[in-house]
């Protein structure tokens, strides 16, 4: 197998949050321990429900906020705030709202262009120029679009134009936050397939977080699950869409709504709420609202195991082994 | 799949110039295009008073002391909107004296704008406790009645024309703070000035490139609606007698010289009156005019 272009272990990302007047402030663990890896020309998806930190775990791959803990490792040297002005290029992102990602003051090609005039000094006007205008090709857009601003577009237009922008430096990674899910259904799948051709002409790693099921049976190759900053399922697409282990995983693909109608109904229905992020049960994090949990699961928490599909979880379905 | 990109695209092919652009917006508004015309006119004889005018502004003309304007009886070609209790010819006070209001107007602007915008720019950008700090000053500062402040300050400074202008910027100045700082709060959320940071963009660049010009539209029509207030408050300080000092025509300290003759001759103070609610109308128009055709968003795409 070819080396991993990117690879997190153990990676924390802690909040302090003020209890308020005369209160104790608290620590918020938004990401608690995640470890994955990122192949080029593969995707690996990232899912779960709200507020399970796949949004701060978008955070820190393209550098924005500083891990708490744990190690990234992007071609084969560690990622410290000290060197991330020179490591920008390498990954990029492209968010989920198409209307809020783009500066509505500038045109097309000054937006195409500014990541090149940051990290490209050297680069004559007449060359970004150019870079710029074969990108918008790149992604299916005409030259004159150039010229334009950002309202003067569709939203999947305007998305289109984040891909082009984050593609500008030649990045190795690309973090994809939710990417479709703010467009409707017949734009969904244009802009995906131009991701997926662009992952095969580029060799890219993606690193696609969506809570879209499935959107991500579309796209994924590896698949991790994520609850309350954890992953409590990993494995290849094929493995967890077909036999989940994690009971919570299970709920989850049982919620994908189904082309076939009248057929048979075997969703589950979780009972309770999210625990607040701010005062995790001891055990299992999912003890409180899994239908299978025992004693065991409140007292001790299940780790993940180090296999290519595993769940963190005593009693795991469909035959999986238990942690 | 892309045949409805291509199809609208085919319609405008090169773009015109950013100023022929806008241009075209400022003049579809009507209101705009009036307030334009009267502060071209204002601008004119700010530049040009003392050439236009048909009289030296502070000439006293002894055998003509308070002459009514030619419409009415006594009054005289030779002086059409009369003269004042001096005998100066108004008509040219008024002329000579745009010069000062419009030099105020800029002046403070300038001073209160650039102030304004870099510490509401640095107050947006900093961490918590000095963001705290710079707005509890302005705070402060918008807390005395603004008039009353800029007394002050020309009590400590001595009353002069160059001094008002001081005092009403320092006194502007919050409103210009408070306003780039909520826009920059509220810009910073974005996700266009996140990508902007993956994208590696400093925090100069993210503030004057990324994040100000998104901010601009309320700071442009502040600018235009504070060029009036500084205009009104010179005038104010002029009447009081703190601004500037006889015998400058400036049209706040005319109202001033005139207020005893009130009754008996309406013209002496009518037209200073005038003369500063039409300016300042025009370029509130103009300034409305200004944010529409500035920001690209009411645009017909």
């Amino acid at each position: 197998m070819t080396e991993p272009v990117m690879t997190a272990t153990a990676l924390e990302r802690h909040y302090d949050v003020s209890g308020g007047f005369l209160r104790k402030a608290r620590t918020l663990k938004a990401v608690a321990g995640l470890d994955f890896e990122l192949y080029p020309g593969k995707t690996l998806a990232v899912v779960g429900e709200s507020g399970c930190g796949k949004s701060t775990l978008a955070r820190m791959v393209t550098m924005i906020e500083e891990p708490t803990a744990g190690h990234l490792i992007l071609d084969g040297q560690e990622m410290t705030p000290d060197t991330w002005a020179s490591r920008r290029d390498a990954v990029q992102i492209v968010f989920q709202d198409p209307y809020g990602s783009l500066n509505p003051r500038q045109r097309i090609g000054t937006i195409l262009e500014e990541p090149l005039k940051i990290n490209r000094k050297e680069m004559s006007k007449a060359d970004r120029q150019k870079k710029a205008r074969d990108m918008l090709a790149l992604v299916g857009l005409r030259p004159e679009h150039y010229d334009r601003y950002p309202h003067m577009f569709s939203g999947g237009q305007r998305q289109r134009i984040a891909i082009a922008r984050a593609l500008m430096l030649d990045p190795k990674v690309l973090v994809l936050d939710e990417p479709v899910s703010a467009l409707d259904l017949s734009i969904q799948s244009s802009v995906l397939n131009l991701l997926v051709d662009l992952q095969e002409r580029l060799q890219l790693a993606y690193l696609f977080i969506s809570h879209d099921l499935s959107v991500v049976r579309h796209v994924a190759d590896e698949l991790i699950v994520m609850y309350l900053g954890r992953a409590v399922e990993k494995g290849s697409r094929d493995a967890v869409f077909n036999a989940p282990y994690h009971p919570y995983a299970k709920a989850l693909l049982s919620a994908t709504p189904k082309a076939v109608p009248g057929g048979e109904k075997d969703r589950i229905k979780l009972k309770g709420e999210l625990p607040s992020p701010l005062s995790i049960p001891d055990g299992c994090p999912f003890a409180p609202r899994c239908w299978k949990a025992q004693d065991k699961c409140r007292a001790e928490r299940p780790m993940l195991p180090d296999q290519p599909h595993a769940a963190a979880c005593f009693f795991p379905e469909n035959g999986g082994e238990p942690a | 799949m892309d045949d409805a990109l291509s199809s609208e695209a085919a319609m405008v092919n090169d773009r015109p110039g950013r100023l022929r652009e806008f241009w075209f917006y400022f003049r579809e508004n009507r209101g705009a295009m009036i307030g334009l015309a009267i502060f071209a006119v204002f601008t004119f004889l700010a530049l040009f008073g003392p050439w236009v005018a048909p009289h030296d502004a502070t000439a006293q003309f002894r055998d003509a002391t308070l002459q009514p304007p030619v419409w009415q009886d006594g009054g005289t070609w030779t002086h059409i909107l009369g003269t004042d209790p001096l005998g100066r010819d108004m008509l040219s006070r008024l002329i000579v004296g745009a010069r000062f209001s419009f030099f105020v107007g800029v002046f403070v602007v300038c001073i209160a704008a650039t102030g304004g915008i870099i510490i509401g720019l640095i107050a947006g950008f900093s961490p918590k406790w000095l963001d705290s700090i710079i707005m509890r000053i302005m705070d402060i500062v918008l807390a005395f009645p603004s008039l009353l402040l800029a007394l002050v300050l020309v009590a400590i400074l001595g009353p002069s024309l160059t001094n008002a202008m001081i005092a009403i910027a320092i006194v502007l100045q919050p409103h210009y703070v408070r306003l780039t700082r909520a826009s920059v709060m509220s810009e910073r959320q974005k996700d266009y000035v996140t990508s902007a940071r993956v994208a590696g963009a400093g925090t100069m660049r993210l503030m004057f490139v990324t994040v100000l010009p998104n901010c601009l539209a309320p700071i442009i029509v502040q600018a235009a609606l504070s060029f009036s207030t500084a205009i009104l408050d010179a005038a104010a300080l002029g009447f009081l007698g703190m601004g500037a000092q006889p015998p400058t025509p400036e049209w706040g300290t005319m109202l001033a010289e005139a207020r005893e003759f009130i009754l008996r001759a309406w013209w002496v103070v009518t037209f200073p009156g005038i003369a500063i609610l039409v300016t300042v109308l025009a370029i509130n128009l103009m300034g409305d005019g200004l944010r529409d055709a500035l920001d690209p968003k009411l645009k017909r795409s």
